[in-house]
């Protein structure tokens, strides 16, 4: 029976049992719901939740151990000889699984029988062939050794498969029964559904947290592949970035850095000024209609899609630069400082435009929790408006802008859109504005596109590239949540 | 301004604030209907009425306080020495220096104590040096009665004081900046017996060169520092005049009960 008919049964087993145990409820009472501990649905809910539960966990476990158990044995079956000089046994296994594979569908589509497949000999059959006219073509012929680990691949997965259904419809009967008869008109089965429902959301919560360390986890490990293959010195002092597929690269990531902190060091320069002003004429001067009609504006552009911009850098941003500080179309300046138009400069103001509303809406929600009554205090005394925001508003909401500040700048360092289309691809230490330089989030872009073979260090560098930008943000995040939330605690 | 505090205290005082028809509203709600009053000079002035009927509303149209509510709107005439301080051509910054405010709340910033006091006076160039602004801000933490308390702490931050300690500091805070007028809304909410008592003893003192005007609940506060009484209800001005008429022979039966505490 497919898996996909198994859930499937065990939903209907599940609703009847989700009859049955209301059914057994309200019959315990004598049919007068009054009488039970909990509402009728309740029981019913509990008997369902009984039989479906641990039968789908038993699924979910089996289908995920089964394989890894197969290929362990099959493995096992295959001698060390019999792996060809340049391959190894992992490569080998996968050529079983397709074979195994094939021969499934063969039978699927009627082109074999069972019966001839069990009786099929590698020797004899042109088993390449019979298996290319059901679309699975095979690299090589195969060879014995490969086909009898495929036939005893495909007679373990048959006979873990039939168990898997026996035992999966074993335990949904059993916890159907199990909660059956437990119910009567005193069980709590009310408790029990709130257990349930808690133990639903838990779960929900640990598949975040659980992912997110997955994630980490396999960047770590290929990053401890990546540190294998190439020296960590290089990769963390050295000063050129140069892959080449030679195998003699320079890997280093602080060309990278430094490209990423310049850039975003020119984003924060354009965007924290224009963000926080912003803020300040929206939450203390502007009138409720320029309120209303502005900040809406604002978060507009928050929701531009990065790439959007990287368009505006390529064709408008990047052009006015060379117009201005270069020969194009004669130069404004009438200097000769930039040629192309990818440069710091471009990426850098582009990704501070991109940043105004994120800046601008965090620092507004910040004054707006400075108490109004600080205002009126200093109004009082005979202050102006913009006295009062300097003295007492900006220095009160500080730590807060602060925090706002962090945020966007480990935005601007995970950043790629906007440096992939403005800012070049030239790793190099330089203090000029005016020059193409690339950040580390456009180097893993570069590595890891086109044609990839995930053993060489050119490729594996991406992960440690990466790991290092998520330690980086990580660390600001962590950083300005901590001020941020510092600050919150004062007005509380 | 020490030359006028020999002056007798039964001389009748010239007027310094006129309202004339002041009608309040937030919105569509009447805050304050047609209220007349005369604030005198070198008077202490207690605004009383149960909760909600407009003392704190009006006493914030005296210095303007009530633009900054963007529903505020405020009709009628309001003189500061004979000038409509209403009129386009006044500067709502400038006559806040001149008609000081404290707060229902304390509301010191978040700055340290010395600054809290020293920033009307720096504001408004009150003083040359620092030895000047030393002493404007020992003055003032003096008259508020908190010099004691804070003397050896002036550069932590106002924020860590007690709420009765902060009141003190925002009204030495008010009174640094040498205003003609203070407007205290409840000043001594929050305040112990003693430091109650030597708030009204500095409302006493500032009588002597300002005119003072002060909400309050307490009825025997508004007996003990003030010589005239307005008592508010429901946005009207029942009744106005001396306090120890107002006290011991009401006119209006609505000020009867609410100082016996029947209404409140
Ligand atoms: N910012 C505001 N917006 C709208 N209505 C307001 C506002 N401030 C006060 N009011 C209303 O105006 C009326 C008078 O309020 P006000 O604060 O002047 O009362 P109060 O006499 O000072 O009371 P309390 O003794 O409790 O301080 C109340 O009905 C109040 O609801
Ligand atoms: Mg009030």
């Amino acid at each position: 029976m497919p898996t996909f008919w198994l859930v499937i049964l065990l939903c209907v087993i599940a609703a009847a049992g989700y009859v049955l145990g209301r059914q057994r409820a309200l019959s315990s009472a004598g049919g007068d719901a009054r009488a039970l501990h909990s509402l009728p649905a309740y029981y019913g809910y509990n008997v369902g939740l009984s039989t479906l539960v641990p039968a789908l966990g038993l699924l979910v476990v089996w289908l995920l151990a089964q394989p890894m158990l197969i290929e362990n044995r099959v493995s096992g079956m295959i001698p060390a000889e019999a792996i060809p000089e340049g391959t190894t046994l992992g490569l080998v296994m996968s050529d079983v699984r397709r074979v195994a594979e094939g021969l499934d569908i063969a039978v699927a589509e009627g082109v074999l029988t069972s019966e001839q497949v069990r009786n099929m000999r590698s020797e004899f059959s042109d088993i390449r062939g019979r298996l290319g006219e059901v679309g699975v073509a095979l690299g090589s012929d195969v060879r014995p050794e490969v086909f009898n680990a495929a036939q005893a691949y495909r007679s373990s997965s048959a006979t873990g498969h039939t168990a898997m259904v026996i035992a999966v419809a074993l335990v949904a009967l059993v916890g159907l029964g199990l909660s059956y008869s437990k119910t009567n008109k005193d069980f709590r089965a009310r408790n029990t559904v709130e257990r349930a429902v808690m133990a639903l959301l838990i779960l929900a919560a640990s598949l975040a947290i659980l992912t997110t360390i997955g994630i980490v986890l396999s960047m770590l490990f290929e990053t401890r592949n990546f540190f294998g293959l190439h020296s960590w010195t290089d990769f963390f002092f050295g000063g050129t970035w140069a892959p080449n597929f030679r195998g003699d690269s320079e890997l280093s990531i602080l060309p990278l850095l430094w490209g990423t902190l310049y850039i975003s060091f020119i984003a924060l320069l354009v965007a924290v000024p224009i963000g926080l002003f912003a803020a300040i004429y929206l939450s203390e001067y502007a009138g409720p209609a320029v309120r209303a009609f502005a900040k809406p504006l604002l978060e507009i552009l928050a929701g531009i899609p990065t790439i959007v911009y990287g368009l505006f850098a390529l064709l408008t941003v990047g052009p006015l630069l060379v117009r201005i500080f270069g020969q194009g179309e004669n130069g404004v300046l009438g200097v000769e400082w930039m040629s192309g138009a990818t440069s710091v400069l471009t990426a850098g103001v582009v990704m501070g435009i991109m940043l105004i509303p994120f800046v601008s809406s965090l620092s507004d929600d910040i004054i707006n929790a400075v108490p109004q009554a600080m205002r009126d205090g200093s109004l009082g005394l005979g202050a102006t408006k913009s006295e009062t925001v300097r003295q007492v508003v900006l220095p009160a909401a500080l730590p807060g802008i602060v925090g706002a500040i962090l945020l966007a700048a480990s935005r601007a360092i995970g950043e790629t859109m906007i440096v992939v289309m403005g800012a070049g691809a030239i790793a190099k230490f330089s203090a000029n504005p005016l020059e193409s330089m690339t950040t580390i989030t456009t180097r893993i872009v570069s590595q890891l596109t086109g044609d990839t073979d995930f053993a060489s260090p050119e490729t594996l560098v991406a992960f440690a590239l990466g790991l290092t930008l998520f330690v980086l943000t990580l660390g600001l995040n962590v950083l300005a949540l901590y001020i941020v939330r510092k600050y919150r605690e004062q007005y509380d | 301004m020490n030359d006028m505090s020999t002056l007798d205290k039964t001389v009748t005082n010239t007027t310094k604030i006129s309202a004339k028809n002041v009608n309040v509203y937030y919105g569509e709600s009447h805050a304050i209907k047609d209220v007349n009053v005369e604030i005198e000079d070198k008077t202490v002035t207690a605004f009383i009425g149960p909760s909600g009927c407009g003392k704190s509303t009006f006493l914030r149209c005296l210095n303007r306080m009530n633009d900054t509510i963007d529903v505020c709107r405020v009709s009628g005439e309001i003189l500061l020495d004979g000038e409509d301080i209403y009129d386009k051509r006044v500067d709502p910054v400038q006559l806040r220096a001149k008609v000081g405010m404290v707060f229902q709340k304390p509301n010191p910033f978040p700055k340290s104590i010395y600054d809290n006091v020293a920033y009307g006076p720096r504001i408004h160039g009150l003083a040359r040096n620092k030895a000047e602004l030393d002493e404007i801000v020992e003055k003032s933490l003096r008259r508020g009665a908190i010099w004691d308390e804070v003397k050896d702490r002036l550069h932590a931050p106002g924020t860590g004081l007690s709420g009765g300690q902060q009141q003190r500091l925002c009204i030495a805070r008010a009174v640094a900046t040498e205003p003609e007028v203070l407007l205290m809304d409840e000043p001594c909410s929050a305040l112990d017996p003693i430091a109650t008592a030597q708030v009204e003893e500095l409302i006493d003192e500032l009588r002597a060169s300002y005119s003072v005007v002060i909400v309050t609940h307490s009825m025997q506060q508004a007996a003990r520092v003030s010589q005239k009484t307005a008592f508010f209800h429901l946005g009207n001005l029942v009744e106005f005049g001396n306090t120890g008429q107002i006290f011991t022979n009401p006119e209006d039966p609505r000020t009867e009960s609410y100082i016996t505490g029947r209404i409140g």
